[in-house]
């Protein structure tokens, strides 16, 4: 049972609030792409074993989308932010790379 | 290897059982092999069996990070069924439920395959219309499934409440010959079989890299040193994408917890597998009287075997509505598995875009009633390196093809 | 022969004599008793029946650890299988059953098995019961399944409630010892806020019974002032509360025990507690292991610790004269208590080669005999001790000395119980001091701010020494406090005396004697309720299920109800000595919640029956309900499926309706489809990306029907769209898909689009909406007045707001039926009030309502697709033949990409048509999800060749003949041609034609007027 800080409402949602829609920041491809590069936006998802960005809504709370970042393993959670930005604020790489030495963003 | 048998165990009796041989050998990992097979559970060594007994090929080796069976084949709840919708999922899965019905007496070992008849309840018109639709179409299939009505219901299930307030029982799609198996013996079974035909099993050696060049693959890394194969064969399913990131490519795979619980041992009350998709709830009662329950999975991307409590609370909700007098009966014990689910929730059998490196994995919720098929057909890919009918449209390139196998058109959860 | 003593038992109130019946034979116990401690004392040997040999089985433990005294507890439709009777507290009038026995607890048939025991090694069922096929599942697995199962299964379904509970604290505290106070008095002096939940019916835990003395009085006087203090400080604090698991980020559930333990009936029975907490303390303390030693099942051999629990809390001897068998200092506590209630300890025996620390010591004193360095050979009596024989510890069982006694006790050492810190991932070590695993503080459960959730304190942290509990404890929580940024307050930590200065050390024993022959190995018990034997590990490892999780399932030890709290580790150190290697390398199964059996009716708490899932209703449902309405479930909604009237079929309803409505008005509730507000400058834009068709061009006052694809092209959803102002449209929706519709347009508004200006509310339950459909519609309007209804100024797919009767309405001029229709919406609070009306006025023209079937009817005649039965998810608008539903303009929409997919495009794609049946077969309705098929072809896994699939199948009774929908290969160019759908009935095959999916007013002459 998971508890994610919705940053639109600043609330500590439990899980049954909220509903997970999966990786962030996919690119969309629409008409005119390739067939690899639509395939690629709908099928091949980052599944990492361990540090991993993610859309989540508050469903039952706010209704608002967020990002937030999470090891899927251990389920820590590094921090939730704005669903309107294309990519994590710096400072959240640095206090992932804090926790995860070693760490590096890969798109 | 000596056979197992009442006589056998008879004569051991009087020595104590100190004359048993082991069930499978561990030996040290040789440096080449032509066939690797990474995972030792259920699939991979279905894999492994097949492609010695169909192929004649080997000089096989399964590597294993764990302990052979410990990832979803000795997790799930054991349900065998093949009443699916879609010719090409009937096709494999009614293979293996084929197989399921001879694998104690090919195998010489007791999987305890009970065909005890599987119903999936309709609790819906919508529901009473997409089973009617699989029935006819496995009736073309040539798969003996039909649609009974509530009456017919509560006969072969007599603590069901087929008139609940929310959801009352217009009637189930039954097969007959669905039934469910022990788990842990279908792995125990096959690494016995593969030992027996001299492949290796080697257990406690996880998979650090693969190696490949431009022609191909080349063999694994391992924690016990580099292992070089001609062919390679990954069957891991939660860790797939990390086994494909490894290779250099992505899958159309996400993992997620999936959870099952059973209760505490009591009197036979139930003799059939129900599966309740509206309600999302399974439900059996084991040989050793454990009600087992399964339900759906997480919605998010988990590595942890360990699922969130409310779905173990849907699913117990769901059946207490079902089955009013499981109430005061106690659950004993709930855990997780990870299971690999693809974009049509269908799996795959596949080459890759390595040359001579192949996958099986996407089983999802669904891989325990598939493993004997899955092990023929993923065989069948590897020995000939292209793959035959059973296989084939289980490939890769139906993402991009826009072609699916889609289940969920006819029924929920199915699995 | 166990007995009550005449005085001690700090729980019982001898004043008070309670009732009770076990097997049908009369008892009484007191007040404060459990079941367990009330049949020892009445000196009730056995109380069960072992798993697979059905082996008399008596108590062994005092706690829920309790692995053999399962009972059947109640009566009726409360009678509860499984019940451990040492936590079962006692009331009036209980009564209890013995379980897995017949015909008799006494005389088991089910016993035979053991006699053949040794053809039953473990596993046994894996190697035989192979041949014939089908012979396991005809013969042997329905014996099988008759002699497993323990308790019979309720027959009724249970009539007490439950509930659920949620808690947020900032230190959840797991056990009221001295440890779990110790620690919460820090946190809630520190001002954290503490919730403490502890099992039993009493704080104190193992103090209170081993005569420690805290801060220089009696231990109970101290948790007496600890737990006062503690509800000063505005803490939580919760008896009978036990905690079953701990899950991610630091959410534990518990179970409180309420009207259990009394013969109080209805009400609530237990309490689910969802408690969220910063920070957990494991304070759950450590439960002491057997010996595993030649007949150590016996009724009679019981827990060192647990006969000085009977002793203690309820005055109860376990036996007249008492052999305790140890292999550490602890358990001559139990001797000397016995001693000192004038209880027989013929001998101590003593594994280790001296036994020389304070507390043997102590018992020497007494005059009491220790046998050093020995073991138990043999240990007499079948259905109860009768007496133990001792042998060399270092031999294999040659008999030393024969004693007589009633009882032994048995003391392997204590395994911290480190459940909670396991569940969520914490790790544990092994502690070659004290012979256990306890948690490792370098691996603790993490939070979601990946620092340590849950800290241990105490026995549960493998600190088995009384006097350092304290300090240990008090570590632990400031731990936890500085790790939540809050300064701890000094607390006094309570001095702990135990006694004695110092305790020598445990040493290992996992079997006694050290080595065992091969026939005492099959008669040595590890786990009792399974029966697994230590030949049964043997077996495991010989046959190379070396892993720890391998030889638990092959022997199913650790498995039963009791989860393997007595024999888990006992099990992994004889593998580990079977395998040759260290305890530590063979590693610990997973704990796995819950920490014991929970209800399923606890994990359901309120929403059983009625409250299972709340139905939704339309305002109009009461109506609905008054006359005659079958329910049909659509989503969390029930919408009528027919009305009947007096004793007609649904069949002759729904013909009713339709016909009704067709030849003169008929009435539908429509309010749940979903009603979506989308406004905004850009609320246009949003819509011509979420519709395949234009919208953002739809004149004011003008509806037009909407396509929704998914992203990869298939079909998910239509309805009408409304333009209401420059800036805002109302999207209709399917019933089903209102609040998914409405999620979907907020993700990419929100996620997508985030720039675009435009809002997007449900609803749905604002209004009310009433389809009048029919040739008579527009006179029934008009009758109610109000409005301009005519067809010159208020056209087909135009809308209006304006007045009917005495309502503001919003008209709009659809229709789903074919017929002449007008969809009204008003405030969801007048529904009831406009249908009335409508109904009332619509007497003279014969309105009558119409439910889903018959909407489906007349839409099907109509040609009209429905969502759900001509799509399935794998279906394109294309593949319906809704070409013109599509933008060629726009360059995107969503799915519009994914319809440019080979496989989407093929010429082959099963594509919508109309069926109709020969005329001979006019009365015969195609069944639902019928095949069509190629009668000569198979395909590639020698199937028979589909080619397409009937989606819609009803029975018009407009054209008075059976109609069908149904997607077909290459559909639309095959009109006129005859075509094979398969039958239920074998052999049957029915032939088809293929026609124009429109059966009825293809030129909307009707809809139109």
């Amino acid at each position: 049972m998971l508890k994610l800080r919705c940053p639109n409402c600043g609330f500590v949602a439990d899980e049954t609030e909220l509903s997970c829609g999966g990786e962030a920041h996919v690119k969309r491809f629409g008409p005119g792409s390739s067939d690899e590069e639509f395939e690629s936006y709908l099928f091949l998802k980052k599944n990492p074993k361990g540090v991993h960005f993610e859309r989540w809504r508050h469903s039952y709370g706010c209704g608002k989308w967020f990002h937030a970042v999470r090891c899927t393993a251990s389920q820590e959670v590094f921090g939730t932010y704005s669903a309107q930005v294309e990519g994590p604020p710096r400072e959240l790489f640095d206090e992932i790379s804090r926790r995860r030495p070693g760490w590096s963003h890969k798109d | 290897m000596s056979r197992y048998s009442a006589f056998a165990i008879a004569s051991k009796a009087m020595r104590r059982h100190s004359g048993w041989e082991r069930v499978w050998t561990s030996p040290d990992p040789k440096r080449n092999y032509d066939v690797v097979i990474v995972g030792a559970g259920g699939h991979g060594l279905a894999t492994a069996y097949y492609l010695g007994k169909n192929h004649n090929v080997r000089d096989v080796a399964i590597i294993e990070k764990g302990w052979l069976g410990g990832g979803n084949t000795g997790r799930n709840t054991t349900i065998v069924r093949s009443g699916y919708l879609q010719d090409d999922s009937v096709a494999i899965y009614e293979l293996s439920r084929s197989l399921y019905e001879t694998m104690s007496q090919d195998l010489n070992f007791n999987v305890m395959f009970s065909p005890r008849g599987l119903m999936m309840l309709a609790q819906t018109h919508h529901e009473v219309r997409g089973y009617k639709r699989t029935v006819n179409a496995n009736s073309l299939q040539g798969l003996a499934t039909e649609f009974i009505g509530p009456e017919r219901v509560k006969k072969l299930c007599p603590i069901i409440e087929i008139n609940g307030p929310r959801f009352p029982v217009l009637g189930a799609f039954w097969q007959a010959r669905g039934g469910t198996a022990r788990h842990d013996a279908v792995a125990w079974a096959y690494a016995r079989a593969c030992s027996k035909m001299g492949m290796h099993v080697v257990q406690q050696c996880a998979v650090t890299g693969i190696s490949r060049d431009e022609e191909g693959i080349r063999g694994v890394e391992t924690e016990k040193g580099p292992i070089n194969c001609k062919k390679l064969g990954v069957v891991v399913a939660g860790h797939s994408g990390v086994l494909a990131e490894m290779a250099g490519f992505r899958l159309p795979i996400e993992s997620v917890a999936l959870q099952a619980l059973v209760s505490e041992p009591i009197k036979p009350c139930l003799d059939v597998v129900v599966m309740a998709n509206t309600v999302h709830g399974y439900i059996s009662q084991s040989d050793k009287g454990e009600l087992v329950i399964g339900g759906g999975t997480d919605g998010f991307n988990n590595y942890s075997q360990r699922g969130s409590f409310h779905h173990i609370e849907e699913t117990v909700r769901a059946l207490v509505e079902t089955f009013p007098i499981i109430s005061r009966l106690k659950m004993l014990r709930q855990w997780g598995g990870i299971v690999d689910m693809t974009g049509d929730r269908s799996p795959i059998i596949s080459k890759t875009p390595v040359r001579n490196l192949f996958f099986n994995c996407g089983w999802g919720t669904g891989g325990f009633k598939a493993i004997p098929g899955s092990g023929w057909a993923m065989a069948e890919l590897i020995a000939k390196g292209n793959p035959g009918p059973l296989a084939a449209p289980f490939s890769l390139d139906r993402f991009k093809e826009g072609r699916f196998i889609d289940e969920s058109v006819a029924a929920g959860v199915a699995h | 022969m166990s007995k009550r003593l005449s005085e001690g038992g700090r729980l019982i109130d001898r004043e008070r004599t309670l009732r009770f019946a076990f097997d049908g034979k009369p008892y009484s116990g007191f007040y404060g008793d459990t079941l367990a401690s009330a049949l020892m004392a009445n000196g009730q040997k056995i109380i069960g029946r072992s798993f697979k040999f059905h082996r008399p089985r008596g108590l062994v433990a005092s706690g829920p650890e309790e692995p053999n005294a399962l009972v059947s507890l109640g009566e009726g439709p409360r009678r509860e299988p499984n019940q451990v009777a040492t936590t079962a507290e006692l009331f009036e009038g209980l009564v209890a059953e013995s379980q897995n026995c017949w015909p008799s607890l006494d005389f088991d048939v089910g016993a035979l098995s053991d006699r053949f025991s040794r053809f039953l090694p473990a596993g046994f069922y894996y190697k035989t019961f192979i041949s014939p096929k089908n012979g396991w599942y005809r013969l042997f697995e329905p014996a099988i399944r008759r002699m497993a199962g323990l308790g019979k299964p309720p027959e009724l379904p249970d009539p007490d409630c439950y509930e659920h509970f949620y808690a947020h604290a900032d230190i959840l505290v797991v056990g009221g010892g001295i440890a779990g106070l110790t620690a919460a008095r820090i946190a809630a002096a520190s001002g954290a806020r503490v919730l403490v939940v502890e099992q039993r019916p009493n704080w104190g835990g193992r103090s209170v019974v081993d005569n420690v003395r805290v801060d220089g009085a009696a231990a109970s006087e101290w948790v007496r002032s600890a737990v006062e203090e503690l509800e000063g400080f505005g803490a939580a604090m919760r008896l009978k509360t036990t905690a079953l698991g701990a899950y991610s980020h630091g959410y534990v559930l518990a179970c409180e025990r309420l009207s259990d333990g009394s013969n109080r009936k209805g009400g609530l029975r237990q309490r689910l507690w969802r408690i969220r907490a910063r920070k957990i303390i494991v304070a759950a303390g450590a439960i002491e292991r057997p010996l595993v030693c030649p007949g150590n099942d016996i009724p009679g051999v019981m827990l060192a610790s647990a006969i000085r629990d009977y002793l203690t809390d309820y005055g109860v001897a376990a036996g007249r004269e008492i052999v305790i068998a140890t292999n550490n200092d602890d358990s001559y506590r139990t001797a000397l208590a016995l001693s000192d209630a004038g209880i027989e300890v013929p001998a101590i025996i003593d594994t280790r080669p001296s036994a020389s620390g304070e507390l043997p010591g102590l018992a020497r004193e007494r005059g009491l005999r220790v046998i050093e360095s020995s073991g138990v050979a043999k240990i007499f009596g079948k259905r109860q001790v009768r007496g133990v024989a001792a042998c060399s510890m270092g031999g294999s069982g040659e008999i030393s000395e024969k004693i007589n006694c009633d009882a032994i006790a048995l003391s392997g050492g204590w395994s911290p119980t480190v459940h909670l810190w396991s569940h969520s991932g914490g790790k544990l070590r092994w502690d070659d001091h004290w012979v256990a695993f306890k948690p490792d503080p370098d691996f603790p459960p993490l939070g979601d701010d990946g620092i340590a959730v849950a800290y241990a304190a105490g026995a549960a942290n493998g600190e088995l020494l009384c006097r350092n509990i304290a300090a240990d404890a008090e570590m632990a929580s400031k731990r936890a406090l500085a790790d939540m940024g809050i300064d701890a307050v000094p607390v006094e930590s309570p001095a702990v005396e135990s006694g004695v200065e110092n305790e020598a050390p445990i040493e290992p024993a996992w079997l006694v004697p050290n080595n065992m022959s091969c026939a005492d190995r099959a008669r040595s018990w590890i786990d009792y309720q399974n029966d697994v034997k230590v030949s049964d590990i043997d077996l495991a490892a010989l046959e190379g299920y070396e892993s720890v999780e391998h030889a638990k399932r092959y022997t199913t030890l650790g498995m039963a109800t009791d989860q393997g709290k007595l024999s888990n580790v006992n099990g992994l150190a004889i593998l580990a000595s079977d395998l040759g290697t260290a305890i530590p390398d063979v590693g610990t199964t997973t704990f796995r919640p819950p920490y014991i059996p929970v209800a399923f009716g606890a994990i359901v708490g309120e929403a059983a029956g009625n409250l299972f899932k709340p139905v939704r209703k339309t305002p109009i449902h009461s109506w609905h309900d008054d006359n005659g309405a079958i329910w049909e479930p659509v989503g969390d909604w029930r919408r009528p499926f027919c009305y009947l009237r007096f004793d007609e079929t649904e069949r002759n309803a729904v013909n009713r309706e339709v016909l009704g409505t067709r030849q003169g008005v008929g009435l539908l509730d429509a309010s749940t489809l979903g009603k979506i507000l989308v406004s905004g400058p850009d609320a246009g834009r949003l819509l011509d990306m979420v519709y395949t068709g234009v919208m953002s061009s739809l004149p004011l006052g003008k509806c037009k029907y909407g396509l929704m694809c998914n992203e990869n092209g298939f079909l998910m959803d239509d309805g009408v769209v409304a333009r209401i102002d420059e800036q805002t449209f109302l999207c209709h929706t399917t019933t089903g898909g209102a609040d998914r519709i409405h999620a979907w347009m907020e993700e990419w508004l929100q996620t997508e689009w985030w720039e675009w200006r435009a809002h997007v509310h449900n609803l749905t339950e604002q209004y009310a909406q009433i389809c009048v459909a029919g040739p008579k519609a527009r006179e029934l309007l008009e009758k109610v007045g109000g409005m301009d209804l005519s067809k010159a100024s208020f056209p087909f797919m135009g809308w209006r707001d304006g007045r009917i009767g005495e309502f503001n309405v919003r008209v709009f001029r659809i229709s789903f039926s074919g017929e002449l229709s007008f969809e009204l919406a008003v405030r969801a609070r007048e529904g009831l009030a406009l249908w009335e009306t409508l109904m009332d006025a619509g007497k003279e023209f014969g309105a009558l309502p119409y439910g889903t079937e018959c909407l489906h009817v007349m839409r099907a005649e109509k040609g009209f697709i429905m969502i759900g039965d001509e799509t399935d998810g794998t279906v394109t608008p294309q593949d319906l033949g809704l070409h013109w539903a599509i933008s060629k303009k726009k360059f995107d929409f969503i799915g519009k990409r994914a319809l440019e997919r080979s496989y989407l495009n093929g010429s082959n794609r099963w594509r919508l048509v109309g069926l109709e049946l020969p005329r001979f077969k006019s009365k015969e309705q195609l069944e639902d999800g019928a095949y069509l098929y190629e009668t000569s072809a198979v395909n590639e896994h020698g199937h028979a060749k589909m080619i397409g699939r009937v989606t819609s199948t009803y029975y018009s009774p407009t054209l008075e003949r059976p109609i069908a929908m149904a997607l077909v290969e290459s559909g639309p160019d095959r009109f006129g041609e005859f075509i094979t759908i398969n039958s239920k009935d074998e052999g049957k095959a029915i032939v088809a034609k293929i026609v124009e999916p429109v059966f009825l007013d293809s030129e909307g002459k009707r809809q139109n007027a």
